[in-house]
């Protein structure tokens, strides 16, 4: 039984659709603006460059920050390597075979794995098992694992869209297939492969329960100075001043400087797809 | 007021090709990819110090047998070679012989030009910096066989004040002369060009052919080209492709005016193609 | 002669290929080793069927657990799929280019605010709502499945739109030559079409949110007994491992790696099945 014209089936469609895009923009402003709002009064440079004191109710987050850099810092080290030359090896040195579809289908995998998984993972593997203890090489090791599926995505697709003249032109004066690679391929790859590095990043930075069973929870008042010792990442001090109820004040703090690096971080990978994408137009 | 065999500034006594050494010589060479062959039991001498043009319709294997030379069909590896290939007597397709260091005595130009993603000056010398060594070690030397090559190409005067900005800003003629300065500055025995002038208008063709004239002293050179009349002007001699086989070949006046296979008279003058 | 880098690289390239695949597997063989023996000994009927967990006197049912992860993730689809298939639509079908193309990054913005976030907001601003207008103590079933449904969001949106803008142009094209008011070309036409990837984004979205911790921890409740409403508070799985991981030593331990078992049998069993809807997406269409 019809009951509405098409037309006015078509505008009170629109109505709905429109109403459900609305609120999940409203979502997302709320969200971003009710942290920024109670957590910005709470930053100041004293905030970021200060250690924290007395459980973290007072002082600032510096060494946190510190350690909330090092983490992704280390875990590219580690996990780029492994993701580009992944990418290289399914881009450049091999044709499709059942080879290459297992080591596809394996990585996709590792994409779906939960953090909480990964923090359980590393935390028998790298803590107990090799005894590595609760630090941030455990929390790095851990975490390149986790970022290694997207590098690999993003550089291979980076590494595909390469013109094959470039290929042959290289080939044909006379270089190996790894000058090609290094010397043509990968640097006009590499916006593609920034961006996957980007999105890394972002994903370190908001990351919680693969860490704090990784890298630990140590409330320091200084910097980690080795690859062994233990710290917390911003992710992990929010939860825990959050949770033990220590102080919203200075939750809301760290959820902003949190918010905010997660924002630049997305802003400039996307920015860079997006002038990777007009180059290759050209 | 010769008409053809490099007309253009050709001060040399043309020779008889049986006077001149034998560069590159393919005997019952064929070659396959997967189960089609491109080039049916090809024998043909190339001459050093002279430039060959191989003219045919389109898929008549032209390119195939210039992808041969430099082993660029290696690729892909569907392909097969049956015969021999040699150069200077050496046969190219042994095991013993080193694709990627033949292919720095034997540069290619190909028909779209692909300077590759970096300036002018790295686009010249990325060939040089492939094999290292004490030519690279030096910026001087590096930018003498920078000037060297783009001038060899006719193209120093148009870029010598922006040899750092990069290769992709030239125009077509200008991106295809800079294709040129790059193979030349690795000082190839054998430059192979693949319909170079295709997408060129007739100013830059004429430059590009003046530079291969001026060049087959130092070089031998073998251009596939679609244009017969290209073919006419620049080439000493020239060999008729057609549909995997080989016609004819002999010296271009020779081969235009009194072929010998009724099929070259008709390609030659337009009758099919 | 052949040179040093065409001798090493091939092979290098290719051990390293293998370090994703290789990680999963020493993932699951670790997860495995720690967990399968436990489930064994106590009994696989027991442990997933019993609702009694105390893990001071040995007993390790999570069966409780179980009904909250899918209880919360079911919710968390309910709220998240229409709202996300339905953005979707809108902003692939009804609004100029240019405007989708600033709005569907910003959604998937949304995907990189950390879960802490997530769950601190549940706790502060949600969780009091819940309690004013429907009572019960707040941190619950049904907060849990509404916070969880907004982190699903940005995965919903953006792979069931990249699923919408796939559909050829064609198909747009034939329904309103035929003529179709927009709306009725998406229904009729184009949703079909998208079918197997909005599907493919649903049962992903599922995925992560069965797998999500922080954010359930912090408004679920944790407490471990089967619900009797959506307002009850309940324990998942995962937070259940994450609450008791610091503190658990020895069967104890083992017990949480089991449950890690679970999850992670559960969740690649939705990867794959994702997985397969994505292909045959682009088997279909190519």
């Amino acid at each position: 039984m019809r009951l509405l014209s098409p037309k006015q089936a078509q505008r009170m469609a629109i109505g709905i659709l429109g109403l459900a895009t609305f609120a999940i923009l409203s979502v997302l402003v709320f969200i971003i603006g009710f942290v920024l709002n109670k957590g910005l009064p709470v930053v100041s440079w004293a905030f970021l460059s200060e250690a924290p004191s007395d459980m973290g109710r007072a002082g600032g987050i510096f060494p946190i920050l510190i350690t909330t850099l090092l983490l992704p810092l280390l875990a590219l080290a580690v996990a780029m390597p492994l993701g580009v030359g992944t990418a290289v090896y399914l881009a450049e040195y091999t044709r499709e075979t059942r080879m290459t579809r297992i080591i596809r289908f394996g990585t996709d995998c590792l994409a779906g794995v939960p953090s909480i998984l990964f923090g359980l993972f590393g935390f028998i593997f790298f803590v107990v098992m090799l005894g590595f203890g609760w630090s941030l090489l455990s929390g790095s090791l851990t975490l390149a694992i986790m970022v290694l599926p997207t590098l690999i995505r993003t550089s291979e697709e980076a590494i595909r869209t390469v013109p094959d003249a470039y290929r042959e032109v290289s080939c044909s004066m006379g270089a190996t297939r790894w000058q090609t690679v290094w010397r043509v391929i990968l640097p006009n790859a590499l916006p593609g492969i920034a961006t996957g590095v980007m999105l890394s990043i972002g994903r370190c930075i908001g990351e919680t329960a693969a860490v704090i069973f990784t890298a630990g929870s140590v409330l320091g008042r200084h910097v980690p100075s080795s690859l062994f010792d233990s710290s917390r990442t911003m992710a992990v001090h929010f939860y825990l001043l959050a949770r033990e109820g220590i102080s919203n004040e200075y939750a809301y703090g760290t959820a902003a400087v949190m918010i905010l690096a997660v924002l630049m971080v997305n802003l400039v990978a996307y920015w860079m797809m997006h002038a990777f994408i007009r180059r290759r137009a050209r | 007021m010769p008409l053809f065999g490099g007309a253009r500034g050709n001060t040399e006594p043309m020779t008889t090709p049986s006077q001149k050494q034998v560069k590159i010589a393919a005997r019952q060479f064929s070659v396959f990819f997967g189960k089609s062959q491109a080039l049916r039991s090809i024998n043909l001498d190339i001459h050093a110090h002279a430039i060959l043009g191989i003219i045919g319709p389109s898929g008549s294997g032209k390119t195939s047998f210039l992808r041969a030379i430099n082993r660029l069909n290696d690729l892909n590896p569907d392909s097969r070679v049956e015969g021999t290939l040699t150069m200077d007597g050496e046969d190219l397709y042994q095991a013993s012989c080193d694709p990627v260091a033949l292919r720095r005595r034997v540069g290619m130009v190909f028909a779209l030009p692909v300077p590759l993603p970096m300036s002018i000056y790295e686009n010249v010398v990325y060939g040089l910096r492939l094999v290292g060594g004490e030519r690279t070690a030096r910026r001087s030397v590096l930018d003498q066989d920078v000037e060297t090559s783009l001038r060899a190409a006719f193209l120093w005067d148009e870029v010598k004040d922006r040899l750092h900005t990069s290769g992709l800003r030239l125009s077509g003629g200008q991106q295809q002369r800079l294709c040129l300065a790059r193979v030349l500055a690795m000082r190839p025995e054998v430059i192979l060009l693949d319909e170079p002038c295709s997408g060129l208008d007739p100013i830059s063709t004429a430059r590009i052919e003046e530079a291969l004239v001026s060049l087959k002293s130092q070089h031998t050179i073998v251009l596939v080209t679609n244009n017969t009349k290209q073919a006419a002007r620049v080439a000493d001699e020239t060999a008729f492709f057609l549909m995997g086989d080989l016609i004819e070949y002999g010296p271009t006046i020779q081969v235009f005016t009194t072929p010998e296979n009724r099929r070259t008279g008709d390609y030659v003058t337009g009758r099919f193609g | 002669m052949k040179r040093i880098d065409e001798i090493i690289a091939r092979p290098l390239l290719a051990a390293i290929a293998f370090s994703a695949l290789a990680s999963l597997l020493l993932i699951a063989v670790f997860i495995l080793k720690e967990g399968l023996p436990f489930m064994a000994r106590i009994g696989f009927r027991d442990f997933l069927g019993s609702s009694d967990w105390q893990p001071q006197e040995g007993h390790f049912g999570i069966f409780p657990m179980i009904v909250a992860s899918l209880g919360v993730t079911l919710g968390a689809m309910a709220i998240g799929a229409p709202l996300g298939i339905a953005g979707a639509i809108f902003l692939c079908e009804f609004v100029p280019r240019p405007v989708m193309r600033t709005v569907k990054p910003a959604i998937e913005l949304l995907a990189g605010i950390p879960s802490v976030v997530f769950g601190f907001l549940g706790v502060m601003v949600l969780a009091p709502l819940v309690r004013t207008h429907f009572g019960g103590p707040g941190l619950s079933l049904l907060t849990a499945a509404i916070i969880l449904g907004i982190m699903v969001l940005p995965t919903v949106t953006s792979i069931s739109a990249d699923a919408i803008m796939a559909v050829p142009g064609a198909f747009r094209e034939g329904a309103l030559a035929l003529g179709a008011t927009r709306w009725q070309s998406v229904y009729m036409v184009i949703l079909k079409a998208a079918r197997s990837g909005i599907i493919a984004s649903v049962i992903l979205a599922m995925g992560r949110a069965i797998g999500e911790t922080m954010a359930v921890i912090m408004v679920a409740g944790n407490t471990v007994r089967v619900p009797h409403s959506a307002l009850d508070p309940v324990c998942t799985l995962t937070a259940k491992i994450a609450m008791e991981m610091a503190s658990a030593s020895g069967l104890h331990r083992q017990s949480l790696f089991a449950i890690g078992v679970v999850l992670f049998v559960v969740i690649m069993i939705l990867n794959a099945l994702a997985m397969t809807a994505i292909r045959s997406r682009k088997g279909a269409s190519s």
